[in-house]
């Protein structure tokens, strides 16, 4: 289009060039920016796509959830519910025994995993710098964050089952199984806090003449408190709604069992996936419009909201512990 | 100021004070011994679980091959009568719906990441990653439930209408079966059970891009795009690959949503919109565990262990990887 560039007689050695060729064309450079407008859009979508199920999940539990939802089914467990009919109380049962079951096997579970996560995490920081054995723990701890949780169970189940006696099944059971879960997380928020503990302190107390053990429980573990509270109470919110472990270790019953170490127990989440399974109850032909045939559905939804908010609640807390207590960082 | 100084020798009383200090050197090495123990303790944890499965699934090597046979074809309704051929199908199962919901997940969460760590503004950015946590703190038997409830139902007009414009494909081979208890349905559901996994990840390395690389990249006249294709995803390639497998070890893993939505079948079939087509290795332990017995309960656990071994390796692969990009 246009012609040479001038050259300018004094340097008319230096060679001529076209720099109009390097100029970007109007449509490569209109087709870079519909390029970029479009991956723009594909970005956002995938956002928005995403939010869809979140929306959706959290909705129709409230909705269902809401509907079954009162005093009476939170006080009472599924003794005397005969078919879809209503119970002596007035309700339709409930599950009061799959809240202390899940509160007792998250206890047991929390009891077991968190000093030997927290002492574990100390090991890898503050002894054993970087051995070759810390990296392989470090790894494999890693590598059992990824263990399937039916995995899990089997496992606890198949040592019960070795060390106590074949069939057995307790709460306690499911708390080994659930702590295999939680003992990973717990020891990776741990390393993570311990290693923000800035290094003067550790040499301040040590440089004091206090022991090694005063130090760390004294110093190095006060400082990183709230991080591993937060962590631990995360990790508590992920195996709280793990079902897959507890259905093979701590069996369903449908009366209270507040017995941790002898007996089966039921949890919130198996008792969400038992009445899901159950489907329909039965009614008789005469009964009255006392009697819902789906009531197993509706139970399930309203254990599912009890559980979503449980959940939720712990994320809440865990993240504010570790926001409002986390060490000021220089 | 030091007592050590005033005086080269005290009494002797003033001695054991000074030079043993309450609960010292004991204290001391105990502590050190429960801290080396409680790391030991990972090591053995993990032997024990293979052990303890290899094990209790011993019956299944060393019993008679006979009564095995008879309670696997209880199991396949006479289909297979050696663990393998029992085994190989619920492995292709697993395989096919972890790998599709990895394929589903893997876009889609690579564009969350994005959006968080790119495109949204800095304040909106922190409520979006408080929203993805959330999407991974619901349990999963809720995912199951919902699948199993609401997506179900609602999703039969999509996947109809795939199997009837998409139907020479043979993947998507109709007819669609009404209610989609599908591989399909079912990877769709851990594809969002997955998503928030490779997106935390992901987000994190996204964010950890040397600011310098982009800078340089818009300062050439990149557009947003070509600077995220150009810096950004280049830098994070191995976080993302690493990312993907740790979902991919979840989606193997996941029991309770495919429990729940699933219609299970036993064959080596590709057919997923088709219902009883396939079943994963972890819901056949939850499905048939009830109802087996004590050689049942072998073979169930002889799976389990494969279940175990394919997802340790995936595991430490993807570490693996996250460790050689770190160094």
């Amino acid at each position: 289009m246009m012609a040479q560039p001038q050259s300018s007689p004094k340097a008319d050695k230096a060679p001529a060039i076209d720099f109009d060729k390097f100029n970007p064309t109007r449509s490569y450079t209109a087709a870079r920016k519909r390029k970029d407008v479009a991956m723009r859009a594909l970005i956002i979508l995938a956002f928005v796509v995403a939010l869809i199920p979140l929306v959706s999940v959290l909705w129709t539990t409230l909705v269902h959830g809401a509907r079954r939802l009162n005093w009476d089914f939170l006080s009472h467990n599924m003794t005397n519910v005969i078919g879809g009919n209503q119970t002596p109380s007035g309700g339709y049962g409930g599950i009061l025994h799959a809240i202390v079951g899940t509160l007792e096997i998250t206890l047991g579970a929390m009891v077991i995993s968190i000093p030997i996560g927290v002492m574990c995490a100390v090991y890898l920081i503050e002894y054993a710098g970087g051995s070759k054995l810390a990296r392989t723990i470090h790894l494999l701890v890693d590598v059992m964050s990824g263990i399937p949780s039916i995995v899990a169970g089997l496992f606890a189940y198949s040592m019960f089952a070795i060390l106590v006696g074949p069939g057995t099944l307790s709460g306690f059971e499911g708390s080994v199984a659930l702590s295999l879960l939680m003992i990973p997380t717990v020891v990776k928020t741990t390393e993570e806090m311990l290693k923000i503990v800035p290094n003067d302190l550790r040499e301040a107390s040590l440089a004091l003449g206090v022991t090694k053990q005063r130090t760390i429980t004294k110093v190095v573990l006060r400082t990183a408190l709230s991080g591993i509270v937060s962590g631990s109470i995360l990790a508590i919110a992920r195996v709280i709604g793990e079902t897959a472990p507890l259905l093979m270790t701590a069996g369903y019953i449908v009366s209270t069992n507040a017995n941790l170490f002898s007996g089966e127990m039921t949890t919130l989440p198996v008792y969400v996936y038992q009445e899901y399974s159950k489907y329909h109850a039965n009614c008789p032909a005469d009964a009255g419009s006392g009697c819902v045939t789906g009531i197993p559905m509706e139970r399930a939804w309203s254990a599912a909201l009890v559980l979503i908010v449980i959940v939720l609640i712990l994320n809440l807390i865990g993240r504010i512990v570790a926001k409002v207590f986390a060490p000021k960082k220089k | 100021m030091s007592p050590m100084t005033s005086a080269s020798k005290p009494s002797s009383s003033s001695a054991s004070s000074l030079t043993k200090p309450v609960s010292g050197e004991k204290a001391d090495r105990v502590f050190r011994a429960v801290a080396y123990a409680c790391g030991i303790l990972i090591l053995v944890v993990l032997a024990a679980v293979a052990l303890f499965l290899l094990f209790r699934a011993w019956p299944l090597i060393g019993g008679d091959q006979r009564t095995n046979g008879e309670v696997i074809a209880n199991f396949t309704g006479g289909r297979a009568t050696n663990f393998w051929g029992y085994v190989g199908p619920l492995l292709f199962g697993t395989v096919l719906v972890a790998a599709l919901a990895l394929v589903i997940a893997f876009f889609v969460s690579i564009g969350i990441a994005l959006f968080i760590s790119h495109y949204a503004p800095k304040r909106l950015a922190a409520a979006l990653s408080y929203i993805v946590d959330i999407l991974a703190a619901i349990p999963s038997v809720i995912y199951g439930l919902w699948g199993g409830l609401v997506l179900v139902p609602a999703i039969y007009p999509f996947w109809n209408w795939v199997a009837e414009h998409l139907g020479w494909i043979p993947l998507f081979a109709g007819p669609a079966a009404n209610p989609p208890r599908t591989v399909a349905t079912v990877a769709l559901v851990l594809a969002i059970m997955i998503l928030p996994i490779i997106t935390s990840i992901t987000r994190d390395i996204f964010l950890q891009t040397p600011k310098l690389l982009e800078e340089a990249a818009l300062g050439l006249g990149a557009t947003k795009w070509e600077m995220i294709r150009l810096s950004v995803l280049p830098f994070a390639r191995s976080g993302i690959v690493s990312a993907s497998m740790l979902g991919l070890g979840r989606a193997l893993g996941e029991t309770m949503a495919v429990l729940m939505i699933l219609s299970p079948g036993l064959k080596y079939s590709f057919h997923l919109l088709q219902a009883s087509q396939n079943q994963t290795i972890a819901a056949n332990i939850a499905a048939q565990y009830p109802e087996a017995d004590s050689i049942g309960v072998s073979v169930l656990i002889g799976t389990g262990l494969v279940l175990f071994v394919i997802t340790f390796l995936v595991n430490l692969l993807a570490r693996r990887i996250t460790e050689k990009a770190s160094k």
